[in-house]
Order: structure tokens, then sequence, then C-alpha cells
């Protein structure tokens, strides 16, 4: 049991930093604190399937051995071997995710000026209490 | 992988991670999440995924960082929590 625990020890490190992000989420009153919450939940979820990506021994998916301009002729021939490769599916995957953080970051930002401009506060309570 | 390093960059990520969500003032929080950022764009190198560290670099930690500064100078600094 303590072995298996400690051979998953990048996996319980993601399930940690997602639990920080959740609970900075639910009980942070202050709601830049809850934005920095979604954000570290994000890159929790970035992380964990970039390193699902990860091979040990193998390298950044480019041809090992192509000839410089003969290659495209010689690759026909040439056989890849899968797992020298990380795969980068992933990658590209998380690539978008990233872009898509930003941009709801940026939104979520303007939301937060917009509140504070009408209820000249960021904390919840007291922005439910003045809607009331 | 190199486990040393490993190590020690998820022990950082985790205390910045942490020290974000709990320091009083919202200039530094949104600072450390900069270097969250940071930590977490070395791990992604170090896994071999240079482009999305590269973009997490460029986008998260510049991009996001600035956004943050200045919404956080257009509002208050202030917080209970």
């Amino acid at each position: 049991m303590l072995e298996f625990i400690i051979s998953k020890y990048n996996f319980w490190i993601y399930i940690i930093l997602m639990m920080i992000g959740f609970y900075a989420m639910i009980a942070k009153t202050n709601l830049v604190k809850k934005i920095i919450g979604m954000n570290i939940f994000q890159t929790a979820i970035i992380l964990f399937f970039v390193s699902t990506a990860y091979k040990s021994d193998a390298t950044l998916p480019i041809l090992l051995n192509s000839q410089g301009h003969g290659a495209g002729h010689h690759a026909a021939e040439q056989v890849i071997e899968v797992s020298q490769y990380i795969n980068p599916l992933p990658h590209v995957l998380m690539l978008t995710a990233i872009v898509v953080m930003v941009a709801t970051l940026g939104v979520a930002l303007a939301i937060v000026i917009r509140v504070y401009r009408d209820y000249g506060t960021l904390n919840e309570d007291e922005i439910i209490k003045a809607i009331k | 992988m190199i486990l040393p390093f490993d190590i020690i960059l998820q022990l950082f990520v985790i205390i910045c991670a942490v020290a974000a969500i709990t320091v009083k003032d919202l200039m530094s929080a949104v600072i450390i999440l900069g270097a969250y950022s940071f930590f977490m764009c070395l791990m992604w190198a170090q896994m071999g995924a240079v482009d999305v560290a590269f973009t997490e670099a460029s986008v998260s930690a510049g991009i996001g960082t600035i956004l943050c500064i200045a919404a956080v100078m257009k509002t208050t600094r202030r917080t209970k929590d």
C-alpha cells in the first residue's frame, strides 16, 4: 500500500493542488481569491494531462534519424519507434486549454472590476447583503 | 524526469499555491500566483512538454499576471481572508 502511494506520488500532488484550488473557489469570500483558486484548479488539470504523455527514456517528438533534404524520401522506409517519443497529443490539447484559461481569467477580472464599481467591495457576503 | 528536481519543484508549487490563497494582501497573492505559474512552467519543461511550457510562461505567467495586477490596482488590495 505504501509502495503504491509512493510510486504514484505525482498524481497525489495533482489531487492536492486541485483540492487547494477547489477549497479557494468554495470557501474564500473574496472574489479575486476565488479567481486565483480557479487558476490553480485549471493548472492542476493541465498538469495531470501533460504528465500522462510522459514516458521515461523518451524524447521530444522530432524524428531522430532524418538525413537533411533526403529525409522525405527516406522517411517512408524508416521504422518509427513509438516508445522513443513522448506522446504529443495531450500537449497540443493542453496548449488550447492554457489559452482558454487566460481568456476566462480576463473575463472574470472584467466582471470583478464591474462589481467593484457598483458595490464598492470585493467581499462576497457584503455584495449579497447589498443586493438584498 | 530528474527525481530530486521533480520533488523540489512539486514542493515549491504546493507552497506557492497555499501561500497564494492564504496571504492577506491581494497584490501579494497575485505575485505569488505568477511565481506558481513559473514553477509550473519548469515542471512542464522537465516533463518534455516544451511547447506547453513556453505558452505557460508567456501567456499565463505574463499576460495573466499583468491582467490580475491591473484588476487589483483598479479595485482594492485589502481582503479579509
